[in-house]
């Protein structure tokens, strides 16, 4: 990659930026609610920017492009099916007792409502899950900037060895994502959070623009692609007639009910931005306003996969994109890619690697990178490797905010110091980024060793995660639900994900890391997708079931404790005074109305 | 909190903005070949700055307001 100073001057300017607004705020910092909750004072469209940029982190960016390149626009159903209805969800009907409650974090919730060990339960999984999730995005930062050589020639130049680069790439990152929370705090991470949305948008839209007007427009990129990439809902009658092997049945309920609700609703990191709003109802709008950048993400960031796979395989052998993997660049290698999608190689042997069926196995992770290389000339390219290095960050950024939070406040001062002094709190907030970014560091570490740990962790987070729905959906509309039904429902759900997950398998894999651990195969499911949602609705349910069985065998708690954490007990929020556009509800009705029509758009 | 975000999110694109303009006035036409032919940098520059300043001219007039 050709980088010349205009790029490296854009890059520069925007550290300059971030890390201006981490030393700005450093004064404003004066209390832990200041420090973990913003003050409480966020206007509702900063926090709804933020609500939808903690959660842009690379895995969307990137993992949406590949998606879309692998699976064509039915990649869109992970918003109009998953993301959207989810948000207008938690904005309407969850929020009023998150933030009513004034729980200054979801474990804390937990505890009100039910108790201590349910507590507990939810923040420690949740605390190792923030750190792994961010030694993650950080580690998938360092490679990228390897495998586009974004720092071969500077490190060349000042005779620096190119194993360096790795590490330099990882301490930077840390480096700059401890300096602005270390200072500034949730507020600093959530202005940090908005500035990157707008510079994502800014480095993507061009992109799209580009490479729409070279493919001739939307009507053209149809043509150039299978049908089934450009219909979302076409074929979803059975798994066998669309891309992503999955019915509709198990879309619908395992990602658009489960798999999304789950993480909208109850994931902390996305729910903190709503709770450092200024008001009740600015809290109840942030999901809501968040939701329509959201609905139009997929032009931003699934279009270019499908533009990447819709362009001449021919053109990828251009002097600008000898891409990607070092070796790779010889040209009879690209004959097995598709588009700008070059095939995966084989680190060992420099093949590409091959299925069962003797097919090059597509490497669609690139697809966004390899855009940015096709159609950027040096200038805007600098602006567009900026745009992606903020995503990397803004998701690193979320877990550590999110990690540090829920470390001080339901671990450190519910089990380890209780009753200290404010000022010892927001001490400990600071001490907490410092070594939350330091486990990260280990754990992007422990990524390059260790790939299948990595995998495993991150199935194992999946089986925490897929229940925790049905709690928080008993918690606020059940008033009998108890804690003992809580807790013994969210560890039954998490042992029927593992236990669905070790007794089933996708076609065409292995029995190990897929599926199929424990010996026997029940089932067969079409797709790892639809294993997937399967996985996550038998956890729900399981879940739902256990938690009201033992609820109703053990007693129930106090009607009066309950005022304000659970529906029937709460008084509704007034909104009268509010201007119409204003109104939660009325809100969460045109962001649906507009997500239906999209859906019927590209049915 | 003090400061409002729309200030820094304009002075960034203001400040990208007039790099990526003066860019694309001075350097040569033949890089952007990769872009359709299309001087990318100054017309994207062009729009990061005006979208820069009226951030900027928002955040001016809401301090404005709170201060009379």
């Amino acid at each position: 990659m050709n980088l010349t100073s205009i790029d490296w001057a854009i890059m520069f300017v925007y550290f300059v930026f971030v890390l201006g607004i981490g030393f700005l705020l450093r004064q404003k910092v004066k209390t832990s609610t200041d420090f973990f909750l913003a003050g409480r004072a966020i206007p509702a469209w900063v926090c709804g920017l933020a609500f939808i940029s903690a959660n842009l982190g690379a895995q969307e960016v990137i993992g949406m492009a590949a998606s879309g390149a692998k699976y064509g626009i039915a990649t869109s159903h992970f918003y109009w099916v998953g993301a959207i209805p989810a948000m207008v969800f938690v904005g309407i009907f969850m929020m009023p007792f998150y933030y009513g409650s004034r729980a200054r974090s979801v474990p804390e919730y937990l505890r009100l409502r039910f108790d201590e060990k349910t507590r507990g339960l939810n923040a420690i999984s949740f605390a190792i899950m923030t750190v792994f999730s961010s030694g993650i995005s950080m580690y998938a930062m360092a490679r990228l900037i390897q495998i586009l050589h974004v720092l071969d020639g500077p490190f060349q130049r000042l005779g620096i060895p190119q194993h360096w680069i790795f590490h330099f790439s990882i301490a930077f990152s840390a480096l700059i994502v401890l300096a602005y929370i270390f200072f500034g705090g949730l507020t600093s991470a959530i202005y940090n959070e908005v500035l990157q949305f707008f510079l994502i948008v800014a480095g993507f839209l061009p992109l799209v623009w580009l490479g729409l007007k070279n493919v001739g427009g939307w009507h053209g990129l149809v043509q150039k692609l299978p049908s089934s990439y450009s219909h979302s809902w076409v074929g979803m009658g059975s798994p066998q007639t669309n891309p992503l092997g999955v019915e509709w049945f198990g879309l619908v309920m395992g990602l658009g009910f489960v798999l999304s609700f789950g993480y909208w609703c109850t994931d902390f990191l996305v729910v903190q931005r709503a709770m450092a709003a200024d008001s009740m109802s600015a809290a109840r709008r942030t999901p809501l306003i968040a939701a329509v950048p959201k609905m139009l993400f997929p032009f931003l960031v699934i279009l270019p996969g499908l533009i990447a796979v819709g362009l001449p395989t021919k053109q990828i052998s251009t002097p600008s994109a000898p891409m990607s993997v070092s070796r790779a660049s010889s040209p009879e290698h690209h004959a097995y890619g598709k588009g700008l999608i070059p095939a995966k190689i084989n680190e060992a042997t420099g093949q590409p690697q091959l299925d069962q069926n003797g097919k090059a196995v597509l490497d669609y992770d690139l697809a966004i990178p390899n855009m940015l290389l096709h159609y950027f000339p040096t200038g805007i390219l600098g602006l567009g490797l900026t745009a992606l290095l903020a995503s990397f960050m803004s998701g690193m950024a979320g877990n550590v905010t999110a990690f540090n939070t829920v470390w001080t406040y339901d671990i450190y001062q519910s089990y380890i110091r209780p009753n200290a002094s404010d000022a010892h709190y927001l001490w400990m907030g600071r001490v907490a980024t410092v070594f939350g970014i330091a486990l990260s560091i280990v754990a992007a570490y422990a990524a390059t060793r260790f790939n299948n740990i990595m995998d495993m962790l991150q199935l194992v987070f999946a089986f925490v995660n897929a229940p925790l729905f049905a709690t928080f959906l008993l918690g606020m509309f059940w008033k009998r639900a108890t804690g003992h039904g809580a807790f013994f429902g969210l560890i039954s759900g998490t042992a029927a994900a593992a236990a669905h997950h070790g007794l089933t398998l996708p076609t065409g894999a292995a029995p190990g890391i897929k599926g199929a651990w424990l010996g026997t195969i029940l089932h067969t499911y079409p797709s790892e997708m639809a294993q997937n949602f399967w996985t996550a609705i038998w956890a729900w349910t399981t879940c739902f079931a256990v938690t009201i069985l033992i609820s109703l065998l053990t007693r129930a708690r106090d009607e009066k404790e309950l005022v304000g954490l659970v529906y029937s007990m709460t008084e509704r929020p007034s909104e009268e005074h509010l201007a119409w556009y204003r109104r939660p509800a009325a809100l969460g009705l045109a962001v649906i109305a507009l997500t239906l029509m999209l859906n019927l758009i590209f049915w | 909190m003090g400061l409002d975000i729309r200030l820094p999110i304009g002075g960034l694109f203001t400040v990208i903005g007039l790099l990526l303009v003066s860019y694309g006035l001075l350097a040569g036409k033949a890089i952007y070949q990769a872009s359709l032919g299309i001087n990318v940098n100054f017309w994207w520059g062009l729009v990061m700055l005006g979208f820069g300043l009226i951030m900027i001219m928002f955040s001016r007039r809401a301090d404005q307001r709170s201060t009379r």
